[in-house]
């Protein structure tokens, strides 16, 4: 079975580590916060200029001024900072920020990425995304394996315009977790009860399939 | 006015001089932190073919969406504009130009116009359509393209607090964008909720110092809210 977006958020929160600054995207990004793993602690890097993003607020909390990238109403954390916006972009360029998970159209064996633009559907801009993708090392990409109609989201070279270049290394789709190294796909784990034959045939950039490819558990 | 006090009495003294075909600076972030009576103001006075540096551009019937209402937008210099059916038609009749800016370079853009920095370099869209055309330069083994600073005619900012001098303190996330866009207007126009005594701010506690402000008004907001999200109590 496919990952549900609960078990991808689950298995990008494998990836935290004590002590992560991290910005978690739009999307099942946002997702992974519900998921820290337990005796760990993270912050969450908000790019609007908010480090240390606590839970949504109560019907009582809710204020105004306090929001975070995707505009929703937030709470600071305890021990929370807020800045402006190039202090936030500072912070993600300068790359202090440890992860970045953020959602994908194609990724390809180069580690390009494009997310933000469809040619001849309307543009609405890449936000904070470039910049994301540029200032981070470790960098988390979370999509589907394929779209609806089955055609690979993973490939040889993206189609779409790019986000950014050779950036990526890790991807988690609903079918597998790969990694990017040397112009290939590398096979890492696969979805509980998903075949090795089912990810190699959606996936169009060339894969690296090792003899035993471990299944996720949940 | 007497010496470093920046207030003003009205919100047509506090635009004075705006004209068809300037550039505005303008802070917030979606519908926080923005300067939504400054914005008004704009629209009573009906400047035309104007250039906005803005992150977003507000939404239909508030924030920067009200001045698509007239079309006073020539062009939009924005990260996101996905919020707005009205900037959504304008663009699609090629009444309206937009150029999409990553939101860090946007942010940077506004702070080395102000800081007196012409351009820059950034890893940010290298090897992307926001690349194209740039000036590219290696440095340590890392392509970066030139970016150019902006500077507008006026800057419009919503604070927090302020003294009677413009010193200024934003409110939570309200912050985002105002300070960098503060410092790169010719005209720097801010609305607070509150002036405060002189004095009364702690001056390591000033998010932008005076010198960058020309004119403060006193507002009220309605503060709308664009992702109402909470929990459970």
């Amino acid at each position: 079975m496919a990952l549900t977006r609960e078990q991808l958020a689950q298995r990008v929160a494998r990836e935290l580590q004590d002590g992560y600054y991290v910005n978690l995207g739009i999307g099942i990004p946002t997702l992974v916060a519900n998921y820290v793993p337990e005796g760990i602690e993270v912050m969450l890097q908000s790019e609007n200029g908010l480090l240390g993003m606590g839970p949504f607020p109560t019907e009582d909390e809710i204020d105004a001024d306090m929001i975070n990238a995707g505009k929703q109403t937030v709470t600071a954390a305890k021990g929370a900072s807020i800045f402006s916006s190039a202090e936030s972009f500072a912070m993600i360029r300068g790359g202090h920020v440890d992860l970045t998970v953020l959602g994908a159209f194609e990724v390809d064996v180069s580690g390009n990425i494009a997310s933000w633009m469809i040619p001849g559907k309307l543009i609405k801009g890449m936000g904070g995304a470039m910049d994301l993708v540029a200032g981070a090392d470790n960098i988390i990409v979370t999509m589907t394996h394929a779209s609806k109609h089955g055609e690979s989201k993973l490939l040889t070279k993206c189609s779409l315009p790019l986000t950014g270049a050779g950036c990526i290394k890790k991807v988690v789709t609903d079918l597998a977790y790969i990694e990017i190294a040397d112009n290939k796909f590398w096979l890492k784990e696969r979805a509980p009860g998903v075949s090795v034959e089912d990810i190699i045939r959606l996936t169009e950039g060339e894969l690296v399939v090792p003899d035993v490819v471990p299944e996720m558990t949940f | 006015m007497a010496g470093f006090n920046k207030i003003v009495g009205s919100y047509s003294e506090a635009m004075a001089g705006l004209e068809d075909g300037m550039t505005i600076i303008a802070g917030g972030f979606g519908l926080c932190g923005i300067p939504e009576n400054l914005i008004s103001e704009i629209k009573r006075k009906g400047c035309r073919d104007l250039t906005i540096v803005s992150n977003n551009c507000g939404v239909d019937g508030f924030g920067l969406g009200i001045l698509l209402e007239d079309k006073q937008i020539k062009k939009m210099v924005s990260s996101y504009v996905g919020e707005n059916k009205l900037f959504e038609q304008q663009l699609l009749a090629g009444e309206l130009e937009v150029e999409l800016t990553p939101q860090g370079t946007l942010a940077e853009k506004m702070r080395a116009g102000g800081a007196g920095i012409p351009a820059f370099y950034t890893a940010t869209g290298y090897g992307t359509p926001i690349g194209e055309g740039k000036e590219v330069r290696e440095f340590n083994g890392r392509n970066y393209i030139l970016e150019e600073a902006v500077t507008g005619d006026f800057a419009i900012i919503k604070a927090w607090k302020a003294d009677c001098y413009g010193n200024l303190v934003f409110r939570h996330t309200a912050q985002n964008f105002n300070p960098m866009a503060a410092t790169a207007g010719k005209i720097t126009v801010v609305e607070v909720e509150e002036i405060v005594e002189l004095g009364s701010l702690d001056p390591a506690h000033i998010h932008t110092p005076g010198i960058y402000v020309d004119r403060l008004i006193l507002g009220s907001f309605e503060k709308r809210i664009e992702q109402r999200t909470v929990r459970s109590a």
